[in-house]
């Protein structure tokens, strides 16, 4: 099992190092120099121009110079020293802008896991051993209409909703009277408060998708000669149902838990903008579209990473239980 | 496919057929006869069934088995209706999508009526409207004139356009007996500026509906090409095209393509915009396919008819082209066909979020950015309709392509 878990990372350098490579590229293709649009940025501003500064910035980040410079001191720099570039827009390090918005998805994407399988797995096996009645019709045709209709449509349908109701406006993470400041427990008393809205919104998808998995599973499941005999044997059927059937069905579930990870991550990306969620999503939208390029690079990196992360997780929880996978070449 | 050979026929229809050369001294159980009437009878039933199931091409028994799956006929159906207006919006529209009604701004949808005032029936009909204001929020506020009636009609003359960009006309599918400056139809209200939804719904389907097609193409393209090339030839060709579709399947789908479209360059036209967007949602659509496209392959690379073909000295393309892409052609359509609503949604979402698709052009996606404020939303909520013709697309699809994909064996059971 070790050697598998060495041997799987191992893989994975490789891939990490391509992923720096694209995002750097892609960060490049749009037209023009990001040091000449900061100090165009900064003279719109009225701000002087300290020609030293931008000579700084120009030395430090080889700007100028040809491309494979360039991403070797960006790459450099993110892991000799943590430097993952200068925001632009926001005139400040890429690095004290990141790490609250990706700790905030990535909170969002567990909880909303979370919520989703503690929907999920009674209604679909509730589905599953009531297969062909009212509730299993309804939860199947709700499951569809969840699997099929995009976030950010549900989310703007709830946000109509909760104007219309209740006149309120169910934007965002925090309330305004928490937006900048630290961490407290009061911030996070109003952080769960707020977190609700777009954990359903986010959870709705992967629910009606998990809902769907468990229903076929669990039928599977009961089909099998074990649970005949331990009917027979007269066990009760609320235990033999939760004991066996639904272990097994459960299996792909948390070998797979890293993929979900992974598609909640970048599902949410729209459905974030929509809410102006104080995640990567609108924080990206707004350095792709300023040519902020360290931070949306930063972002499409660090994403990316976590994507390649939740793989190597699923993969590794996959061997563990199927030992066919970590014994094979 | 067609080639069943004579003695697959049922078993049991000559064990049936034996029954009757039983010696007479054998123990006849009672009513005997009967039973082995009605036995026989239902044998003949049940041989000339299995006998037009035999006889089936392929195509006929897929066809046959996708008839059985209604969802997937009314999600054709719709797909086919919303096909034809995007292909005759120009007819199908009443008005210019890019025309201001300046005196309909936010108007509501106007209400047909087969009723009047009086409560006699009539044939379909609106009524005029007058525009006031609201004496407290100084909003607009529109109020029917039920003395003025105004008769739907079809195919009427109304504004000119240029049909396909090739020939002038001004016929429409549908439209009332007024000028426009005077009274309009407003199916689906107006917007912002006061442009009709409804046109601009049917202008925005021809790029939504078309992207999908176009993209899926494109990837289809690229997915049966190197999908066929990595599973027919194996090895290390394999190898390399299996790590670049791993490679691109870890990116994360969303971020990807933000980054890349946000990269097209903002002065290009609609037109080179439209491929752009395109070609980077076919970019990750590829993969999808060339997977299966490659299971096939080795799947079938190994069947018995492909190696009796290759000894019967058929060429590699023959073989290829003959032999194997008939078989699993069913599995790349249903596949195709569900990952159409995925291309869509795509471009919806970008051009939602303000980096696919701007505003001179039409498509679903940009009418969307109309609701992109809750409040514009509570106060006009039919600026939404475009997100249900989104939905109803992706469910069309997605119910075509459950049907296609349980039709595409129609020897599974």
């Amino acid at each position: 099992m070790i050697v598998y878990i060495i041997k799987r990372i191992g893989m994975m350098i490789p891939t990490l190092i391509i992923i720096s490579m694209v995002s750097f590229v892609i960060i490049q293709l749009p037209p023009g120099d990001y040091l000449t649009s900061y100090a165009a940025n900064l003279r719109q501003e009225g701000d002087m121009v300290d020609t030293d500064e931008l000579e700084m910035l120009a030395e430090r980040y080889g700007l100028g110079q040809p491309i494979y410079v360039q991403y070797w001191k960006w790459v450099s720099g993110i892991i000799l020293r943590g430097d993952w570039g200068q925001s632009m827009e926001w005139r400040k390090p890429v690095k004290d802008l990141i790490w609250e918005r990706m700790a905030l998805t990535v909170f969002l994407s567990l909880i909303s896991i979370l919520v989703s399988w503690f929907v999920a797995i009674p209604v679909g096996v509730f589905s599953a051993t009531h297969q062909y009645s009212m509730p299993d019709y309804l939860f199947s045709a709700l499951s569809f209409i969840g699997a099929g209709t995009p976030g950010f449509m549900i989310a703007l349908v709830i946000m109509w909703i909760a104007m219309r109701q209740f006149g309120l406006n169910v934007g965002g993470l925090f309330s305004r009277e928490y937006m900048v400041e630290p961490w407290s427990l009061a911030k996070f008393v109003d952080l769960m408060k707020h977190v609700w809205m777009p954990v359903v919104v986010i959870a709705l998808g992967s629910t009606a998708g998990s809902i769907r998995t468990t229903r076929a599973n669990v039928l599977d499941e009961l089909q099998r000669p074990y649970v005949e005999t331990a009917r027979a044997k007269g066990l009760r059927e609320r235990k033999l149902i939760w004991k066996y059937p639904v272990r097994v069905a459960m299996n792909p579930f948390f070998s797979t838990v890293g993929w979900t990870l992974a598609s909640l991550i970048s599902g949410q990306t729209l459905v974030a903008v929509v809410l102006s969620l104080q995640t990567t999503g609108p924080m990206m939208l707004r350095a792709l579209t300023s040519q902020d390029m360290y931070l949306a690079g930063s972002f499409l990196l660090l994403l990316s990473t976590l994507t390649v992360l939740g793989t190597l997780i699923s993969d590794i929880l996959l061997a563990w239980v199927d030992p066919r996978i970590r014994m094979g070449s | 496919m067609t080639d069943t050979p004579e003695d697959t026929r049922p078993s049991d229809y000559e064990e049936l057929h034996a029954i009757s050369d039983i010696p007479e001294d054998y123990p006849a159980p009672v009513e005997s006869e009967e039973v082995l009437e009605a036995a026989a009878d239902a044998a003949t039933e049940v041989g000339a069934e299995e006998e037009r199931l035999y006889v089936a091409s392929q195509w006929q028994l897929t066809w046959w088995k996708f008839r059985k799956h209604r969802m997937a006929l009314v999600g054709g159906a719709i797909l086919i209706v919303f096909y034809l207006i995007a292909l005759f919006c120009e007819f199908v529209a009443p008005y210019d999508p890019a025309a201001f009604f300046a005196q309909y701004k936010l108007a509501p949808p106007t209400a047909i009526h087969i009723v009047d005032s009086e409560g006699a029936l009539r044939a379909p009909f609106v009524y005029g409207r007058i525009r006031d204001r609201d004496p407290e929020t100084l909003a607009y506020i529109y109020d029917d004139d039920t003395s003025d009636i105004h008769r739907i009609k079809f195919f009427v003359h109304g504004t000119p356009y240029k049909m396909w960009g090739l020939r002038e006309m001004d016929l429409h599918l549908f439209g009332i007996d007024a000028p426009r400056e005077e009274q309009s139809i407003l199916v689906f209200g107006t917007d912002r500026l006061g442009r009709d939804i409804f046109s601009r719904l049917c202008y925005g389907g021809r790029i939504s509906l078309s992207i999908g097609l176009v993209g899926v193409s494109l990837s289809l393209f690229l997915g049966v090409f190197l999908g066929g090339v990595s599973g027919y030839y194996g090895g290390r060709v394999d190898t390399i095209i299996q790590r670049v579709i791993e490679f691109i399947r870890t990116m994360p789908s969303i971020p990807l393509w933000m980054a890349l479209s946000a990269a097209l360059p903002p002065d290009w036209p609609v037109i080179r915009v439209y491929f752009g967007i395109t070609v980077i949602l076919s970019l990750i659509g590829w993969t999808g396919m060339a997977r299966v496209v490659r299971g096939r392959f080795l799947a079938l690379r190994e069947e018995d008819f492909v190696l009796a073909a290759r000894l019967c000295g058929a060429g590699e393309v023959r073989i290829i082209l003959r032999h194997m892409v008939p078989s699993f052609l069913s599995y790349i359509i249903a596949s195709v066909t569900l990952s159409i609503p995925r291309t869509i949604l795509g471009e919806t979402g970008l051009s939602f979020i303000g980096l696919g698709l701007r505003a001179p052009a039409i498509s679903w996606g940009v009418l969307l950015q109309e609701a992109q404020n809750v409040r514009s939303l509570a106060q006009a909520p039919w600026v939404f309709v475009p997100a249900v013709a989104i939905v109803l697309t992706v469910f069309a699809f997605n119910f075509l392509g459950d049907g296609l994909r349980d039709a595409a064996d129609p020897y599974a059971r």
